[in-house]
């Protein structure tokens, strides 16, 4: 196991220098900054001054060596935006985007499952088919727009729920978080399910598929057979079989929220990661979309790397480790 | 039942399953739910729709000689100042909603169904020889799937639009460029527990080639989950084209899918123009339902472990 | 659908009697962009600078029509033709207790040019300009050559205070350390992207600040942020989106309130190269550059039916231009209007200049940079091919368009015909005509955003002779001759002015700006 996590870590490594290579040149393709941030007064000298001090006037290799060799003792780079590093401007920003991801993963597990374990053991029911219409709209709704309904509808037609920000924070165990007070519960309440009805249907969908395969299966007959009674045939040995196809998916999903919930953050004005993201990509902000990326490839590959493990932790055929043909 | 019945009754069983092909078989389980039979049919009709779209449209929105910025923003029914009558309204650059419905509903199917299709199948197949060669191979292509999942929709696009420009064709690759990874690590995790099972054990035994075993052993029992991503991912991509398009690095707007036409609308949720929204809206919701409802039946209708 | 409406405007009513009840305590106002620094030579760009304006304060203020009016300094007038004395004000004191002096002046001047990894510094404020110290109270300010803006550029640069200022960094501001003013407003707290808390000055020296608490919070997008107003959680809102202001106008619970603001949106054209790239003939044939000639020109400014621009695409929150600066500004010519829309004109003039049958061009434009860029770019599109132009519209990123306008052909223009805007700083038409419509220079710093590179001697004669023109009503009569120049010739063309709206909750009333700054002093009780 220690050297799987060893190997699959050096690797990433690998992983990390390519795509801030990607990012460096693909974003340099784009164009250079200077133009979106110039105050439309100034004259040529002071675009010159500005190209200076942004170091973007040196050839595209010794920036990036210069970014490389700043890299490997942890200074990712200066926003060109803000002027503050780029790692700390999104450090400071990572409370915020990782309420919204668990708040909204808290959803998803405690509403998905219940729903699609349902839906998968009496397929016929009416609330079933009911659930499943619901799955449906879930993901055929661009969040733009369920984003914005939600709040027309909670936040001024009803007036229940607060329409834009994060709520008050508090601090517990050193972890700093609107989580522990009520009223930053009401702050995140809507923009959490704005971003999970999606999940909620796919993990509703996949459990679903997941258990009417397994009803049928021989393990399940003998279990019963057995005597077991059901909530230890359906809670123990069914989920544990069917967590499969869902635990990669809830893994890739908590990533997509930790890392792109660009469009709820942008309607709620939620002050997280994503909203950072997007207006330095709409900026040309080179240092903060490149500390970002590289952030997050390595958030991915820790959660790869978690995934495979509970993999092998619940289906003992797999057997950890790169195996050959 | 009688003695003489019998022998005419097995023999008019035996006419008929003499001519009971799997084809025949798959459409007669298809069809025990006649919700998804609804579905088929009607997603035949939008399929239509959208490929005569030309020819059933009042106008050809993408065409500016015949919109009018003047007829900008009417309300379902009136009748502008070229005379025609707008049905659905018109939209904020004038042009009419149902026109522009039916020509964004030709772009949204070709978009979603291209791409997901495109992104199937070079997902499918590079998560299977992962999952099936193993070794630093399966970490090699494991990692670009990190590195591909890793990178923001918007920005692939962005620099797509940078390079290439703005086009149906560039969302159509920008779309595979962010698909295909997801396809392929729901894959490989099936196909590594597949090929850990007996049978195929048994078929390399019995010396059957590597790529016969790949695909026609493993990836069927792969299926379930990919078919029930691909489902969803089918409706996610045309809704992502309409995010991509909110966010502004989408279809040209001169050229607006349905996604477009809705993040245009956006602007006017609040101003009392439902029409520009609301009616894309309800196009997109119905064409992905109709997706969505199809691709249920056939995932449980081709699935082989559900009991039939 | 008059259900509908009354069902929202009912529920309207009840959200904003359900919140909470307009309070001297506390302010929220919702921006819509977001301040990117607490530093006030960090970034010389609208959103800071209307943010920082609560905490520190300049030598010469702008009244909301634009005007210039003391701020820090009391007076200040021409000594000399090079050398111009202000008198500052004596009794204001920083945010720390301690007194405003000529030596806080004198240090902001040394320091505004020089902040490292600034993206666009205020070093153009005092470029050129030798500052001495007469006594506490008195400066003079010298430069090389009559320079008549010197007011005008000392109303764009904030002043910090020597003995927090010395050795502060950015990071220092956006902390609070360093963020010592001497504006109505003191600093709480900066959460980047999240908010800016503000707090009362209670020895301000001028108008007693009216709200005890301001929460200055950006929310980007325009639906959300209206709906915030709806919720009653903000209180005031800057930009409203022209899809949303007549339903708030009609709304009882809303106050509206505009102004003209100091911006145009206009069309640059392609008038230095003898080939075109985005411009050829019906077939597709490579043509002469027909923006070349001026009846081209004036042909398709008089194809552009800026009325309809105004009344269906803006839809009415603009105003028809015929020149730069809408009327009321400094340096605008009375017998500039703008072209009346005349199609058949047009069609006339273009067969005049040997295209009857027209050609193919492609126009180019940002998509959500500019209010309804898109929508414009389109709606001109339409307005071209109805002369005969037939013409397609490509609506780039932002990112993407502006590098490639400025520098996409190996370093020159790229693009054939775009849209653009333009705010002018001053308030007056010297400096669009001389970075729009000047001959690119790199010595004299002229044209800097001329990316059609119009050219024209007299024009540039004209220009610099106003720069150097200290008298104020000899410089408001050669810029109108400049500007009627410039668009006689169809150096550009201009399509409308933007009015800038606010909404605020009702009770409130803020007193629209021409610079579009959101500011806290601005609102006032009903």
């Amino acid at each position: 196991m220690t050297a799987f996590i060893l190997r699959r870590l050096m690797q990433s490594v690998g992983v990390v220098a390519v795509m801030s290579l990607i990012v460096f040149f693909g974003v340099h393709i784009v164009g250079d900054p200077v133009y979106l941030l110039i105050n439309p007064q100034a004259d040529q000298e002071d675009i010159e001054a500005a190209i200076r001090a942004l170091g973007l006037d040196r050839p595209i290799w010794e920036q990036y060596w210069h970014f490389l060799t700043g890299a490997l003792q942890g200074d990712l780079g200066r926003s060109f935006v803000f002027g503050e590093p780029a790692l700390k401007l999104i450090l400071d920003r990572m409370p915020a985007t990782l309420e919204l991801a668990i708040a909204a993963l808290l959803m998803a597990i405690i509403f998905g499952i219940p729903l699609g374990l349902y839906a998968g053991l009496k397929p016929q029911s009416w609330a079933s088919k009911t659930i499943m219409a619901g799955s449906i709209l879930g993901f055929s709704l661009p969040t733009f727009w369920v984003g914005i309904m939600l709040i027309m509808v909670f936040a001024v037609m009803l007036g229940w729920l607060p329409s834009t920000g994060r709520g008050p924070t508090a601090t517990f165990l050193g972890i700093t978080s609107s989580l522990f007070t009520l009223e930053g519960w009401r702050y995140v309440l809507l923009p959490a399910t704005n971003l999970a009805l999606l999940k909620i249907s796919l993990v509703v969908r996949l459990t679903r598929a997941g258990t009417r395969e397994a009803i049928h299966q021989d393990y399940i007959r003998f279990a019963r057979a057995k005597g077991l009674p059901t909530h230890r045939v359906i809670g123990v040995h069914l989920l544990k079989n069917i967590l499969i196809p869902v635990v990669t998916v809830l893994g890739l999903e908590f990533g997509n929220l930790v890392a792109f919930s660009v469009v709820t953050e942008t309607i709620f004005a939620w002050p997280g990661m994503g909203r950072l993201l997007i207006s330095s990509i709409q900026s040309l902000d080179r240092p903060v979309i490149v500390a970002y990326l590289i952030i997050i490839v390595l958030m991915f590959i820790i959660i790869n790397l978690v995934v495979d493990i509970l993999y092998s932790l619940l289906d003992p055929r797999v057997r950890l480790g790169e195996k050959s043909a | 039942m009688s003695v003489t019945e019998a022998p005419a009754a097995i023999a008019e069983k035996n006419d008929a399953s003499a001519v009971e092909t799997p084809l025949r078989r798959f459409v007669s389980a298809y069809c025990e739910s006649k919700l998804a039979v609804g579905a088929a049919l009607f997603l035949l009709v939008l399929i239509l729709l959208a490929a005569f779209a030309p020819l059933i449209a009042p106008q050809n929105p993408y065409d500016l000689a015949q919109v009018d910025v003047l007829d900008s923003r009417l309300p379902p029914g009136e009748v502008g100042f070229s005379g025609m009558t707008y049905w659905l309204g018109s939209d904020g650059a004038g042009r009419d909603l149902l026109s522009a419905m039916l020509y964004g509903l030709r772009i949204s199917l070709s978009v979603g169904f291209l791409s997901g299709l495109i992104a199937m199948a070079i997902g499918a197949a590079i998560g299977l020889i992962a999952a099936y060669v193993g070794g630093r191979v399966d970490s090699l292509i494991m990692r670009i799937v990190d590195l591909q999942l890793s990178f923001p929709a918007i920005l692939v696009a962005l620099m797509l639009i940078a390079v290439l420009g703005k086009g149906v064709d560039k969302i159509i690759i920008a779309l595979v460029t962010v698909q295909w990874a997801y396809y392929a690590r729901t894959v490989r995790g099936s196909a590594l527990v597949e090929s850990q099972k007996e049978y195929v054990e048994a078929a390399r035994c019995l010396g059957l080639s590597h790529a016969r075993i790949l695909f026609r052993h493993i990836l069927p029992n792969c299926l379930p989950p990919l078919i029930v991503v691909a489902t969803v991912q089918a409706a996610h991509a045309i809704a992502l084209e309409a995010t991509l398009s909110f966010l502004g690095v989408g279809l040209p707007q001169t050229e607006p899918s349905l996604g477009l036409l809705i993040s245009n609308g956006f602007e006017y949720v609040l101003s009392g123009k439902y029409w520009i929204s609301t009616f894309p809206g309800i196009a997109l919701l119905v064409t992905i339902v109709t997706i969505n409802l199809v691709g249920d039946q056939l995932r449980d209708v081709l699935n082989p472990r559900l009991a039939r | 659908m008059r259900f509908f409406r009354t069902m929202l405007m009912a529920a309207g009513v009840l959200a904003t009697v359900a919140a909470a009840p307009v309070s001297a305590q506390q302010i929220r106002i919702g921006l819509s962009a977001e301040p990117t620094a607490m530093d006030p030579h960090f970034h010389n760009l609208t959103p800071n600078n209307g943010a920082l304006s609560h905490i520190f304060e300049r030598l010469v203020e702008t009244d909301p029509k634009n005007r210039l009016i003391p701020g820090l300094a009391e007076s200040w007038r021409t000594i000399d033709d090079n050398t111009w004395e202000f008198k500052l004000r004596k009794n204001v004191k920083w945010h720390d207790g301690t007194p405003f002096t000529a030596d806080d002046v004198i240090f902001t001047f040394e320091r505004a040019p020089n902040v490292p990894n600034s993206p666009a510094s205020f070093a153009s404020a005092v470029k050129g300009k030798t500052i001495k110290k007469i006594d506490d109270h008195t400066i003079h300010i010298t430069t090389p050559a009559p320079h008549p803006l010197m007011p005008n550029d000392m109303s764009s640069l904030l002043i910090i205070s020597k003995k927090h200022g010395e050795g502060a960094k950015t990071e220092d501001y956006n902390s609070g350390k360093a963020t010592i003013g001497t504006g109505p407003y003191k600093f709480v707290a900066f959460v980047p992207g999240d908010r800016i808390e503000l707090v009362r000055n209670e020895d301000y020296w001028g108008e007693k600040p009216q709200w005890e608490k301001v929460i200055l919070k950006p929310i980007k997008s325009g639906p959300a942020r209206v709906a915030a107003l709806l919720a009653g959680d903000v209180d005031l809102i800057e930009d409203a989106p022209t899809a949303d202001i007549a339903r708030l106008k009609n709304d009882p619970n809303v106050e509206v309130s505009q102004t003209v603001s100091r911006r145009v949106i206009y069309f640059h054209m392609d008038q230095f190269r003898e080939e075109t790239p985005y411009i050829t003939a019906k077939d597709g044939a490579k043509i002469k550059n027909p923006l070349l000639d001026r009846r081209v020109r004036l042909a398709l400014s008089k194809a552009i039916n800026r009325n309809a621009i105004v009344e269906r695409v803006m839809e009415g929150v603009a105003i028809p231009a015929g020149q730069l600066l809408a009327d009321g500004f400094f340096g605008v010519s009375p017998n500039v209007k703008p072209p009346a829309y005349d199609p058949e004109g047009a069609k006339k003039l273009l067969a005049e200049a040997g295209y009857p049958n027209g050609f193919k061009m492609t126009i180019h434009g940002p998509n959500g940079r500019y209010t309804n860029d898109v929508k414009i770019l389109e709606a001109v599109a339409q307005m071209f091919t109805r002369i005969g132009v037939e013409t397609t519209i490509e609506a780039l990123p932002p990112a993407v368009y502006f590098n490639r306008a400025s520098t996409g052909a190996n370093g020159l223009p790229e693009f054939s015909f775009i849209l653009v805007g333009w705010g002018s700083d001053t308030g007056e038409t010297s400096s669009p005509l001389k970075t729009l419509l000047g001959t690119f220079n790199k010595e004299t710093g002229f044209g800097a955003a001329n990316r059609g590179r119009y050219s024209n001697p007299e024009l540039d004669k004209l220009i610099a002779q106003a720069l150097a023109t200290v008298d104020d009503a000899k410089r408001q009569d050669v810029l109108a001759k400049a500007v009627e120049l410039a668009m006689e010739d169809v150096g550009l063309i201009p399509t409308h002015y933007q009015i800038n709206t606010w909404a605020s909750k009702k009770g409130l009333k803020y007193e629209a700006r021409a610079d579009e700054y959101t500011l806290a002093m601005s609102l006032k009780k009903n």
